[in-house]
């Protein structure tokens, strides 16, 4: 297994390196040791390979991943698997702001809590947090589901598109055009399939959740506010 | 951008490498505040004196001034272009008199324990040029500036102090301090500079004049500064973090049975004696921290 340690090599060589791995690399576990919360740790990477991080990461680690599998050991800091499109990251402590920002695609999953903004923007990523997000969480998130096992800050969903939200336990406030709504013999399938994929699987009862989501009035036009255009 | 740091120490015998630890956290974090950089740090106290950290030019003579100040000042520390004085209480409206007679000197700072730097210059160059990693204490905080609201200038850089044995440290910008600055400055709060941080810090030393604990002066800026900050603040015994509501800017603390640490960002803390172990966490926005020795 290839071992990379950032207190004798550079941040630069490591992601160089896992950037020029091909598609069918044989170099399919790499481990990342004294990680010193450098910023960008294993972003951009395209090959299917798992990178394990032991230590606490800064900005950005993980974004843009393509089909590869991060595992941070440690807490990651701000933007951890922003616009990810594929593959999986996995965060074993807590996540900084903006975690998943903005991804298309792929899961990620922060065994910890998530603190502001986690989701924002998201366009078709699913994030699963064990634990509790902060304020402003899945900002005008446009797809993919957001799954929080603890509570959600205020203005959860501020100006949501069609993104999916399930909360087990409270929400402290919901933000414009974010309602709750029923939860579905659907929905409780897609959070079988979301919680299998995050590892949780039987552990928790999906009738736990509740569901919320876009009440669809603020972005669709709507003819008594042409006074306003 | 900006940078701030901070640690507190809990275990006396840490209190020896205070300003190592303070240096290398600062050092990291020079790519976020390349244009200026000072701390303070709070050292040994004397029984009924008061210390002034004074700063003049390069080539100005502290032994003259001294001689002015004849059987009631100490020797000077000097540091670079700074120097510290310690002076009896009861001597001290007499010495700041004969200090606000000479043109070249700035009180930088004052207080029983607090002593105060700040130079324009990359960081970890100021770091050095006051040989911070030298110095002792039981708590510190520090900063590196990348300038937005007001010019790169010494007095531009933080910390602030606008009281004795207090300062602040501040990352972010703060939309109304002009009208808040008035209002001290009408409550006989005296500001050095145009800069929105020392108004932070003028809040702070109001509230506290008026018998707040540092928590209650942290929570009370909440309401009355309108902004984006993370501010470090130090007293004479204690030391506070607040982030604002909306929690633009980033933080990370750390917290050991030797020591609590801020870091605007984790790699300043990396290398804190025990950090694989200490508990890390993002401070939440709209509260308020706070440690004080016993």
């Amino acid at each position: 297994m290839p071992a990379a340690d950032l207190a004798t090599i550079s941040l630069r060589e490591l992601n160089a390196a896992l950037h020029r791995l091909a598609p069918d690399t044989a170099d399919l576990h790499w481990r990342v040791i004294n990680p010193r919360g450098e910023h960008a740790i294993a972003a951009g990477l395209t090959a299917p390979v798992t990178v394990e991080i032991d230590g606490h990461v800064g900005y950005y680690c993980a974004g843009m991943n393509q089909r590869a599998r991060v595992v941070v050991h440690g807490s990651a800091g701000q933007g951890v698997a922003e616009n990810m499109m594929s593959g999986e990251v996995r965060v074993e402590g807590d996540a900084s702001q903006s975690a998943g920002a903005s991804g298309c695609g792929g899961l990620l999953v922060i065994d910890g809590n998530a603190a502001a903004r986690c989701g924002i923007c998201m366009k078709g990523i699913d994030i699963v947090a064990k634990g509790s997000v902060g304020h402003l969480s899945a900002f005008m998130a446009q797809a993919g589901n957001l799954v929080v096992l603890g509570d959600a800050g205020d203005a959860l969903g501020d100006s949501i598109y069609e993104a999916h939200l399930y909360v087990r336990g409270s929400v402290k406030s919901l933000g414009a055009d974010c309602i709750a709504k029923p939860l579905r013999d659907q929905d409780k399938a897609e959070l079988h399939r979301l919680l299998d994929a995050a590892g949780l699987g039987n552990q928790v009862d999906v009738g736990d959740f509740h569901r919320y989501g876009s009440a669809r009035r603020l972005y669709h036009f709507h003819i008594d506010n042409v006074g306003s255009y | 951008m900006c940078g701030i740091v901070g640690l507190f120490i809990k275990d006396q015998r840490l209190e020896p490498e205070l300003g190592a630890l303070l240096a290398g956290m600062l050092g990291t974090l020079c790519d976020r505040g390349p244009d200026s950089a000072g701390f303070a740090v709070y050292g040994e106290a004397a029984r009924g004196r008061i210390k002034f950290t004074l700063r003049a030019p390069q080539e100005f003579d502290f032994e003259a001034l001294l001689r002015r100040l004849a059987g009631v000042a100490s020797a000077p520390t000097i540091r670079d272009t700074h120097a510290v004085i310690s002076v009896p209480v009861a001597k001290e409206s007499e010495v700041r008199a004969e200090l606000a007679r000479t043109p070249d000197v700035d009180v930088v700072g004052s207080g029983r324990r607090m002593e105060i730097f700040k130079e324009v210059g990359r960081p970890d160059g100021v770091a050095a040029r006051f040989a911070l990693n030298k110095m002792s204490g039981t708590h510190g905080i520090g900063h590196t500036r990348m300038a937005t609201e007001s010019a790169v200038t010494t007095d531009g850089a933080h910390p602030f102090t606008t009281g004795p044995d207090q300062c602040l440290v501040h990352n972010g910008s703060l939309s109304n301090h002009n009208a808040v600055r008035r209002e001290l400055a009408r409550a006989g709060i005296r500001f050095a500079t145009e800069n929105d941080s020392e108004v932070a810090a003028g809040f702070m030393t109001w509230k506290m004049r008026q018998g707040a604990s540092l928590q209650q002066a942290l929570k009370a800026s909440l309401a009355a500064l309108d902004g984006f900050y993370t501010f470090v603040v130090g007293t004479e015994s204690g030391f506070g973090v607040l982030r604002d509501p909306i929690a633009c800017k980033p933080a990370v603390m750390a917290e050991t049975e030797k020591f609590v640490a801020f870091g605007t960002e984790y790699r300043a803390l990396v290398d804190l004696p025990g950090i694989a172990v200490a508990k890390v966490w993002e401070p939440e926005p709209a509260q308020a921290y706070f440690w004080e020795r016993h």
